[in-house]
């Protein structure tokens, strides 16, 4: 403990909220640390000063802390570690790797006990390919280490200002992280370079050229997703839906089966138990893009609901810095993040105990700000060295009562590129995923061509028209032409946008068969049949639909696919035209 | 000796407030007045300014009654003893025992480490078809059960921990009727279960601060025998909308901001931070949480169902006296349903799709439509559905149930109306 450190002591606590005399100065946003009687050590952060009282969130429960407790601030802003060995990690809000923690304390968390995030003994196979002489700016990159299937680029710390010029770096060899690896100076001052660095997490990283249009698609094998609503590498999106519509399974199955390089999993506030399975399930499912494990391309940030509602805050921030720092690599990432509701709750709890005039639902004013800031840290960037990186971003929102007029909701729909709605009545039908195909929304291109996208649009329109139609009129009172439409809206729902999470095949439409089975659909949607009556219709559907079911679960291109696919042409010959 | 304070400054709801020192936050004292000795605790602290929240309520209170510090916070005795016994909401005797004070444990504790958790993998067979086929129960889940008054909530509750294959089972009441209160401490009686079971009991009539406390006191006990003893706990909460009431009334007394129809703005963390003490360890027992959540109004939109249904692992709808299919949800059941039998799933999708389809039919019936053929299907349908499954009184294990539906099926449809696919079909579709 350095005795220059500027200390201040308790003069109240309010919930999570504790406030401090200090006499030297002190900065907003800064750590500080809460020493409690039992010798611990509570971490917290600035958030308001006034006069010479500071008020600081604590990241912890602050029973047994006394008025007159000593507290410690550290002049740094709020931090995470970036350097190779993140991936796999499981983290806490405040980067805290929880199987460390667990090693440690057992069973339960224990307050004032943090770890280092990243390992400092392994060492990492450097490789150096820049050049002593080179002229350097902050995230140029200076070598690699493998990390996984990956080359983890060392880059120049982007909390370096202009522009550096390299007077040595480390030949190739094993070193960990703490190892000096190169050396720049600027205008006669040398500095050095490690494999770690730190970056305050509420700072967007912004050493790239400039950024991008997404326009790729990002492939989430999710037909309803990929056709209908799709999402663009770079992009954001949303999937606000009430509780029980699905929104776990739909974020589980987009970790698992996206096409980008890294995932990134923020638990915010939601249950511990849907954290679990992807920490025992990950390190045993295969990633077939890589032959890998899926854990390997995986980062997991859990600040779960029960855990200290500041760190839940902080962790939103933390998911997305690692995000960035990836990105800046080169690589795709796609951030998902599981509730931003409850994130802004945490908002809502601080800015409750601040006594700050309060928004709408009592959510501070500033939300919209802070919501959209989060989301406008996505985005495709242009590096450096030429190459292309993404984050795209994909927030779960809940809200209160499944009603999408709330803040949260209001705030995230104005700055994401695709709206997916869940729907309460779709979950209740069983039809899942449960996304509302006229409700949902995307700004993005889909992986088929726009015009057919267009005709299958209008035939759930029209049969959505039909079936309100035939609650007033009956069926008896609905023309059999306008009954077809019906029945082939309810076609292309059975048979594309609901999608089985949990079978193996179905669960993974790639591209390639998305267009396929389509083109198929399309068929159907565009033949005018002619039926002697509706019940000839229904059954005659209802026997196309199980075709095309098994046509679904059967392995790409296999006997069973094939043959399939055959019963299906023969169905659709027979039929009258 | 602790020092004994004179002068309440002020006295606000069920809150005082007091100018004391060296006083941590989240501490017991103990108030002395004419009515009697209560216990209160810290709540929050601005400079020498203590407020404390009075467990009996601040009725009779004297600016100066005597405040003495306990210089610790609400601890349980962890041991043995509790089984069998009767608490009330303080963590006092109800019954005619002596009060415990071997192995005191703070009550509240941390959270369990995400990483010690496992992937909950039992399930809990309870006899209900409405459970069992459509909505498995699964150690280690928290799931209440929405419910308006009058519905029979508490019976539901019981006849399942009577059922569940469970070590422990602990209740905690809150805002019980004491009716309610004969009526679950009768039940484990009748069934021998007493033995092992603990009760924290607040009734309708208690101090409500007193609510406050019950989860916790609860869940600590089941956190004890869960780590200690490698139990297998069953956790019965009823009902959480009293204990939501009772923070709503704390957070106005303490002027705080409310957010939504006067509730906390952390009534989310407030609540998960009970239900998520239910955990499956690695290697030690379970806690599994089943919970009564009243819906004021029928509303499901109401800040507590709203919140808790964001918490827990799904709920069951308690409607007339039936569980509906629709919004009862069990977010664990594909955790087990896959090793049960190889048409659980089938049956359980298939069923709920063809019956969702039966309503739509209900109304178009209701409203003097000509029915047709596959309305006329699935008129019969419904009716045997709403018979076999639905009603409370079935109890039948989960196979026979499973056979049931098929059976069902095959009395109204042909195979190819059910939408399964073909193989499945041909493996259980009884033959004729």
């Amino acid at each position: 403990m350095s005795e220059t450190k500027p200390t201040g002591k308790v003069t109240g606590i309010n919930g999570n909220m504790v406030s401090v005399v200090f006499s030297q100065r002190v900065i907003q946003n800064e750590v500080a640390y809460v020493l409690t009687g039992d010798n611990e050590r509570l971490k917290s952060e600035l958030i308001r000063v006034r006069g010479h009282e500071a008020d600081l969130q604590v990241f912890e429960n602050t029973s047994g802390v006394k008025v007159g407790d000593p507290v410690e601030f550290s002049g740094e802003l709020l931090s995470v570690e970036l350097g190779p060995g993140l991936l796999t990690q499981v983290y806490d809000g405040l980067q805290n790797p929880l199987p460390e923690l667990a090693k440690q304390a057992g069973y339960f968390l224990k307050r004032g006990l943090y770890v280092y995030p990243l390992d400092r003994e392994r060492k990492w196979e450097f490789t150096p390919s820049a050049e002593v002489g080179q002229i350097l700016s902050a995230g140029h990159s200076l070598g690699s280490v493998p990390e996984g299937i990956f080359k983890h680029q060392i880059m120049l710390p982007f909390a370096w200002n202009g522009e550096w010029k390299l007077t040595w770096i480390a030949e190739a060899g094993e070193y960990n992280i703490d190892k000096v690896v190169a050396k720049a100076s600027q205008g006669g001052q040398e500095r050095e370079v490690r494999m770690v660095q730190t970056w305050p997490v509420k700072i967007p990283i912004s050493a790239y050229l400039e950024k991008l249009l997404p326009a790729e698609p990002l492939v989430t094998q999710t037909r309803l997703i990929d056709t209908f609503f799709p999402v663009a590498k770079g992009g954001t999106f949303c999937t606000p839906g009430p509780f029980g519509a699905g929104k776990t399974v739909l974020q589980h199955s987009l970790s698992q089966r996206s096409e980008v390089d890294i995932v990134i999993v923020a638990a915010c506030g939601e249950r511990a138990g849907e954290v679990v399975e992807i920490l025992r399930e990950f390190p045993h499912l295969d990633d077939p893009r890589t032959g890998r494990k899926l854990i390997d391309r995986t980062i997991i940030i859990c600040n779960t609901s029960s855990m200290p509602v500041a760190a839940r805050e902080a962790s939103i921030y933390t998911s997305v810095t690692l995000a960035e720092y990836y990105r800046q690599m080169g690589l795709h990432v796609l951030l998902l993040a599981d509730s931003t509701s409850r994130w802004a709750q945490a908002l809502r709890e601080v800015s409750g105990r601040l006594e700050e005039i309060p928004g709408e639902e009592a959510f501070p004013a500033y939300l919209e700000s802070l919501v959209a800031g989060f989301y406008e840290r996505a985005g495709l960037v242009r590096l450096p060295d030429g190459s292309q990186g993404s984050i795209t971003i994909c927030g779960a929102v809940s809200p209160a009562g499944g009603n999408f007029e709330e803040p949260v909701t209001q705030s995230t729909l104005k700055v994401v590129g695709s709206f997916l709605a869940l729907s309460r009545d779709r979950a209740n039908a069983r039809r899942y995923p449960a996304i509302h195909p006229l409700e949902s929304w995307s700004k993005y291109k889909s992986i088929v061509p726009e015009e057919q996208l267009r005709k299958a649009r209008k035939m759930l329109r029209e049969g959505d028209e039909v079936n309100q139609m035939m609650k007033v009129v009956g069926e008896e009172g609905t023309p059999i032409s306008d009954f077809v439409v019906y029945l082939k809206s309810e076609f292309i729902d059975a048979v594309y946008l609901q999608q089985n999470t949990f079978d193996e095949v179905d669960s993974s439409c790639d591209a390639e068969r998305q267009r396929l089975v389509f083109g198929k659909l399309l068929t159907v949607l565009e033949k005018n049949f002619s039926f002697n009556d509706k019940d000839e219709a229904r059954s005659y559907f209802q026997r196309l639909r199980q075709n095309f079911i098994d046509w679904n679960y059967a392995p790409w291109q296999s006997d069973e696919f094939i043959k399939c696919e055959k019963r299906i042409d023969q169905a659709l010959q027979k039929a009258q035209g | 000796m602790r020092k004994i304070y004179h002068r309440i400054i002020q006295i606000s709801g069920n809150v005082i407030t007091i100018e004391a020192d060296n006083v941590a936050n989240g501490e017991l004292a103990e108030v002395r007045s004419e009515r009697g000795i209560s216990l209160a605790q810290v709540i929050r602290l601005q400079g020498k300014r203590v407020s404390l929240q009075v467990f009996a309520g601040s009725r009779g209170i004297a600016t100066d009654s005597e405040v003495r510090f306990l210089g610790r916070p609400m601890r349980l005795s962890g041991s043995e003893a509790l089984l069998g016994r009767i608490f009330t909401g303080n963590g006092s005797p109800r019954d005619n025992g002596a009060a415990l004070s071997d192995n005191m444990i703070d009550i509240g504790g941390p959270s369990v480490n995400p990483a010690n958790r496992i992937i909950p993998r039992n399930m809990i067979r309870t006899g209900l078809p409405m459970i069992d086929v459509f909505n498995t129960l699964v150690e280690s889940q928290k799931l209440p059960i929405f419910s308006v008054a009058g519905e029979p909530y508490n019976e539901l509750l019981a006849r399942i921990a009577m059922q569940a294959e469970v070590d422990i089972i602990v209740l905690g009441g809150m805002g019980l009727k004491y009716d309610d209160y004969l009526f679950f401490r009768n039940t484990l009686d009748a069934h021998g279960a007493l033995s092992r079971a603990v009760m924290f009991v607040h009734t309708a009539s208690d101090p409500i601060v007193e609510c406050l406390l019950v989860p916790d006191l609860a869940l600590a006990a089941a956190e004890y025998f869960a780590t200690e003893h490698n139990k297998r706990v069953l956790v019965l909460l009823s009902d959480m909308t009293n204990f939501c009431d009772s923070l709503k009334e704390i957070a106005i007394t303490m002027e705080q901001i409310p957010s939504n129809r006067g509730y906390p703005g952390d009534l989310y963390s407030q609540l998960a931070a009970r239900y998520e003490k239910a955990v499956d360890f690695e290697n030690a027992g379970s806690i599994t949480i089943l919970a009564v959540t009243t819906m004021p109004g029928d509303d499901v939109t109401h800040p507590v169902p709203d919140n808790t249904g964001y918490i827990t692992e799904g709920q069951f709808y308690l409607v007339n006296g039936r569980i509906e299919p629709f919004g009862s949800l069990s977010r664990l059941k594909q955790q087990v349903n896959d090793s049960t039998r190889a048409d659980h799933r089938s049956v359980m999708d298939t069923m709920i799709r063809l019956y969702a389809e039966f309503k739509e039919t209900l109304e178009k019936q209701s409203m003097g439509f000509r029915m047709s053929e596959w309305d006329r299907k699935l008129l019969k349908y419904g009716a045997l559905f709403e018979t076999r499954m639905m009603d409370l009184s079935v109890n039948i294990p989960l196979e026979e149930a499973l056979d049931l539906g098929w059976k069902t099926l095959a009395e109204c449809f042909e195979p190819e109306d059910t939408g399964v696919n073909t193989q499945t079909l041909q493996e259980f579709w009884p033959k004729k």
